[in-house]
């Protein structure tokens, strides 16, 4: 017996974009299938029943039907449409970064639960008060993690040794902290403060609870952001988009 | 393998590259062409090379138009201190369809899409800026979709663009004519239910 023609899955709504007249082709997280690509029959029209059940920045509980090229939204009902975000401008840029790294870094019908979990935790935490860019960095870290790239932060990237409480370097080709005798050759690198080593070492293995506890000060904030920006861009060979958008808004201080 | 006629395989090649046609539906457009009488054939060449060498932005809204400015914005009766702020020149159309709005459009040609990389300095934003200058404009009405695209411009060029003394109205959200509660989105249900009117 072949696999059925129809199934059910949670999903949030990464991305969409339009297809002829009145469909939309989205791309949407799910715990079982990874990342998926699905058209959503109509859903353009004022009266269409999938409407705002699809919409980007929504965790919707979705029935799919299996197509020749891609799946098809049948039903769609929304779980959480994350008021909170979409109300707000920095909420809502933070919330569509989250949504644009996840889709940049993973691969269609590839399964990761964690992730999932990862993403609607990350999108309940950033729609609540506190600071969201503590948000933002946990996020990455712990995404990188469960996706391979998980930073060593404990010995030099290049010879090994025990990083000590000095200024180091984080190598972003090494993928990790290097000594400073060993960071000074490198290009690729960015220098790392005791402080900003403490806190992502803290983050890369705490629960979020505690996570959330840091004060991050402006500096430490920026430097943690270059850093983790900095990684990000080398491992994808590119800058992610929605990033231009999160530094215009810094910029303009909507945050 | 039989060579197609050079001009036959060109038509074919720029037919195929308008949105939703494929090569086979090109191809079939170049054989009814050829079985077309001539002049029916040059009405429409030149109504393709007009349309081109004709139609601009309007200088003031940047609505597509035939002249400069548009007729909307040439109009003495209309009400020139409300503009409606909308994001395709389609949607001009629309609102005018209603016949409910007195007022002049800006036409901002797109929205704020992070993840596409559009940004602010794409749209026509500095442009309503300069419209705004002057101070004879008493309302704006925002009138980009109602999505995550549409919001974030609205948000943007409320909280960053427009004054706080300037009066900002949104459009209303609701449920649309024929739409069923039980399949509403929650976010367009709770909208209706707070935004609900006398009856």
């Amino acid at each position: 017996m072949g696999a059925p023609r129809s199934y059910r899955t949670q999903a949030v709504i990464i991305k969409q974009f339009k297809l002829g007249e009145a469909d939309k082709v989205l791309t949407i997280y799910t715990p079982e299938f990874g990342k998926l690509k699905a058209v959503a029959k109509g859903a353009c029209r004022p009266g269409s029943k999938l409407g705002g059940n699809v919409e980007p920045l929504t965790h919707s509980s979705m029935m799919l039907a299996r197509g020749r090229n891609l799946d098809i939204v049948t039903q769609s009902q929304t779980v959480d449409v994350f008021p909170e975000l979409k109300s707000d401008l920095w909420g809502m840029a933070c919330g569509l970064y989250v949504l644009d790294l996840v889709d940049c870094f993973t691969v269609e019908n590839n399964e990761n639960r964690p992730v999932f979990e990862l993403l609607l935790n990350a999108l309940k935490w950033l729609g609540q008060s506190g600071d969201k860019e503590i948000v933002l960095r946990y996020f990455e870290l712990q995404l990188l993690g469960y996706l391979g790239y998980r930073p060593e932060l404990y010995n030099c990237g290049i010879c090994s040794s025990p990083i000590k409480a000095v200024v180091n370097v984080f190598g972003f080709d090494q993928g990790g902290v290097l000594c400073p005798r060993c960071g000074g050759k490198e290009t690729a690198s960015r220098s790392l403060s005791v402080d900003a080593l403490k806190t992502l070492r803290l983050w890369q293995d705490c629960d979020y609870a505690t996570a959330r506890r840091v004060v991050l000060k402006p500096q430490l904030a920026s430097e943690l952001e270059q850093v983790m920006q900095g990684y990000i861009r080398c491992l994808l060979q590119r800058e992610v988009r929605s990033v231009a958008w999160l530094d215009e808004l810094r910029r303009t201080e909507a945050c | 393998m039989a060579r197609v006629a050079e001009p036959i395989a060109k038509l074919v090649e720029a037919l195929g590259k308008l949105p939703g046609i494929g090569p086979k539906s090109a191809q079939r457009l170049v054989y009814h062409l050829l079985h077309t009488p001539n002049e029916e054939v040059k009405g429409l060449a030149e109504a393709i090379l007009t349309l081109k060498e004709k139609i601009g932005l309007c200088s003031i809204c940047f609505n597509i138009a035939d002249c400069d400015p548009c007729p909307v914005c040439q109009d003495k009766e209309r009400d020139h201190s409300k503009i409606c702020v909308v994001e395709r020149p389609s949607d001009v159309v629309a609102l005018e369809r209603t016949g409910k709005y007195g007022g002049v459009y800006h036409v901002l040609h797109g929205t704020i899409s992070p993840g596409r990389g559009i940004g602010p300095e794409q749209l026509k934003i500095k442009e309503l800026v300069a419209r705004l200058q002057d101070g004879s404009v008493s309302e704006v009405i925002l009138a980009t979709n109602p999505n995550l695209e549409g919001e974030a411009t609205a948000m943007y060029l409320r909280r960053m663009v427009l004054s706080p003394d300037m009066r900002v109205s949104r459009l209303a959200r609701g449920l649309p004519f024929g739409a069923d509660l039980e399949y509403a989105d929650d976010m367009t249900l709770g909208q209706a239910l707070e935004d609900r009117r006398e009856f």
